[in-house]
């Protein structure tokens, strides 16, 4: 088993390298778009002192539209967009090109909803200290869902770890590629559990590194 | 200072229309304390965040100390509300900031330096009594010293006028009295205009130097405390009032009285007076105090006694004329029988 292993070890390297990268990509631009993007569907929800219907209904449908799409059609169904960006389809960066457009969208929603726990007397009252609408959001709204978005940021990494296996599979590389080519494909029983047991540790490595980050900004 | 001119505000949604505040006009002056009382649904809510333009009027004119705060832009009514203070019946602080982090909030928000932040808010923090809180959460203060917070952060930039959304409902009576006699003291030392709205009688008869009270919208009946306490016009002035003076006679006690019951009110300079000994020693009656008290408000004596006169009906009947000429109103809860008989004879 030691010899399989030792076998398996530089492409169980190279795949888990290369679902680091996938991961990590997703969640940077899930981070930089889906956060402003969640904001942006809270602040101008109805009675909030940035209340636009229209801006609203529009994000809301277009992030819905995203999010109603399977993941594995969406991969598809953006390699046009992906060579246009990076010239091919395959690799761990052309996959991380739809990881992240699900998981904008993903993530823009979790910050909506933790955004909707705020006390709306708390908005209220920096709105009754004459706060400008982008010190409420920097000041007020940041800090009280801080711990929500990084307890947010793990489930988008998990879900981002389950998915760059789908990605993987239509030439992304990554481990979830690795555990269809030999454990599926050449009934190779042995890399099928290797590869499952580093995808369980991973995501309990993401969600106890996360708790313990969420726990550690929470204040009050 | 605060001048509010035929205000309305309407709510319209696809079950009808709901009508908040149903033409409404004030004017609270300067350095006042007004108190707005009404049970709750009766638009008191509505009518101070009309103040503020939290909740934008449908119709009407709020002026704040001379300026029209319907005709500012949204940058203009920013800095007009920093020179409005609000407080509120949950508190509102934000639970990620620290006492002073909360109190410096609302000086940032009107561009104060960070030297300068520190400074103010350790002062306000000192005048609401909570310095040594200073680097606590909200989470670990009781009500009455985050009702403190706020009001620390609510006066941050020196404002003019305080709202008070039924800032001390959630409060117990002990920490009622202490937030009330802070506010007296702000209202006193700073000069402060203090707008309170409340569906407690107590609260508006402690500290309001004039009150309003709200039905369905509508202001009822406006004046001085005093006079409201004295002589309420309205029923529902009258049951408010009940609330903190109650002088109901138990009914058995009622029903075996001999003689006349009246309800004596000493209003102003009549309640200094001697006037219950001068009655019993110029009449052959004999009065017997059933109930009475003497409240204070707004440092003048406002008393209220329900008395039992028995003697000879003609006796009783001077007693009640030289009680009408020097009180006023006497009212006359219950004949005594004899003066049932002595009428009935004379008819």
């Amino acid at each position: 088993m030691l010899d399989q292993l030792i076998n398996l070890w530089p492409e169980l390297n190279k795949s888990f390298i290369e679902t680091l990268i996938m991961v990590s990509i997703g969640l940077v631009v899930a981070l930089i778009a889906g956060l402003p993007l969640g904001l942006l569907l809270f602040v101008t929800e109805k009675d909030l002192f940035l209340e636009n219907k229209w801006i609203k209904s529009v994000t809301g449908v277009i992030v819905n539209l995203v999010r109603s799409v399977p993941f594995i059609i969406l991969l598809v169904f953006l390699f046009p967009f992906t060579n246009l960006l990076l010239g091919t389809t395959t690799g761990p960066v052309a996959a991380s090109v739809s990881l992240s457009v699900a998981a904008i969208p993903f993530y823009a929603r979790i910050v909506e909803s933790s955004a909707r726990d705020i006390d709306r007397g708390v908005i209220e009252a920096a709105i009754a200290c004459g706060a400008s609408p982008w010190l409420i959001i920097k000041d007020i709204i940041f800090p009280e869902i801080k711990s929500g978005l990084i307890s947010g940021l793990t489930i988008t990494a998990i879900s981002l770890i389950g998915y760059s296996a789908m990605a993987g599979a239509i030439g992304g590389g990554g481990i979830g590629d690795l555990a269809i080519r030999y454990g599926y494909y050449r009934y190779d029983n042995f890399v099928m559990f290797t590869t499952v047991i580093l995808l369980i540790v991973m995501v309990q490595v993401v969600q106890y590194i996360g708790d313990l980050a969420a726990k550690s900004v929470k204040k009050g | 200072m605060i001048s509010i001119e035929k205000l309305s505000k309407i709510y319209t949604s696809k079950e009808g229309t709901v009508i908040g505040v149903n033409d409404v006009s004030l004017d609270i002056k300067q350095g006042e304390i007004f108190g707005v009382v009404g049970y709750s649904g009766a638009g008191k809510s509505t009518l101070i965040r009309c103040m503020n333009i939290l909740e934008r009027p449908t119709s009407g004119k709020v002026m704040m100390d001379g300026i029209d705060l319907m005709s500012l832009s949204s940058k203009e009514l920013r800095k007009a509300r920093q020179s409005i203070g609000m407080i509120f019946q949950g508190f509102h602080l934000a639970m990620s900031k620290t006492v002073v982090e909360n109190v410096s909030f609302a000086l940032k928000a009107a561009g104060v330096g960070r030297v300068e932040r520190k400074k103010r808010a350790e002062k306000l923090l000192d005048l609401v009594g909570l310095s040594d809180k200073a680097n606590q959460f909200p989470a670990q203060l009781s009500g009455g010293q985050k009702q403190r917070v706020s009001i620390a952060r609510a006066l941050a930039n020196n404002p003019k006028v305080l709202l008070c959304d039924e800032a001390t409902s959630a409060l117990d009576p002990h920490t009622t009295q202490s937030i009330l006699k802070l506010l007296k003291k702000i209202n006193s030392e700073l000069g402060l205009t203090i707008v309170l709205i409340t569906h407690e009688m107590e609260v508006v008869k402690e500290i309001c130097d004039r009150c309003a009270v709200m039905e369905e919208g509508r202001v009822v009946e406006e004046g001085n405390t005093y006079d409201i306490f004295a002589a309420p016009k309205n029923d529902l002035t009258k049951r408010f009032i009940q609330t903190v003076i109650d002088f109901t006679i138990p009914e058995v006690l009622f029903d075996k009285s001999e003689g006349t019951i009246v309800h004596l009110k000493f209003t102003g300079e009549t309640a200094g007076e001697a006037i219950v000994s001068d009655l019993l020693q110029h009449h052959k009656v004999r009065g017997n105090i059933l109930h009475g008290k003497v409240d204070y408000i707004q440092n003048q004596a406002l008393g209220t006694f329900v008395m039992e006169l028995t003697g000879e009906a003609k006796e009783v009947r001077g007693a009640l004329n030289s009680l009408r000429s020097t009180l006023g109103d006497v009212e006359v809860l219950k004949n005594a029988r004899s003066i049932d008989q002595s009428m009935a004879r004379a008819e």
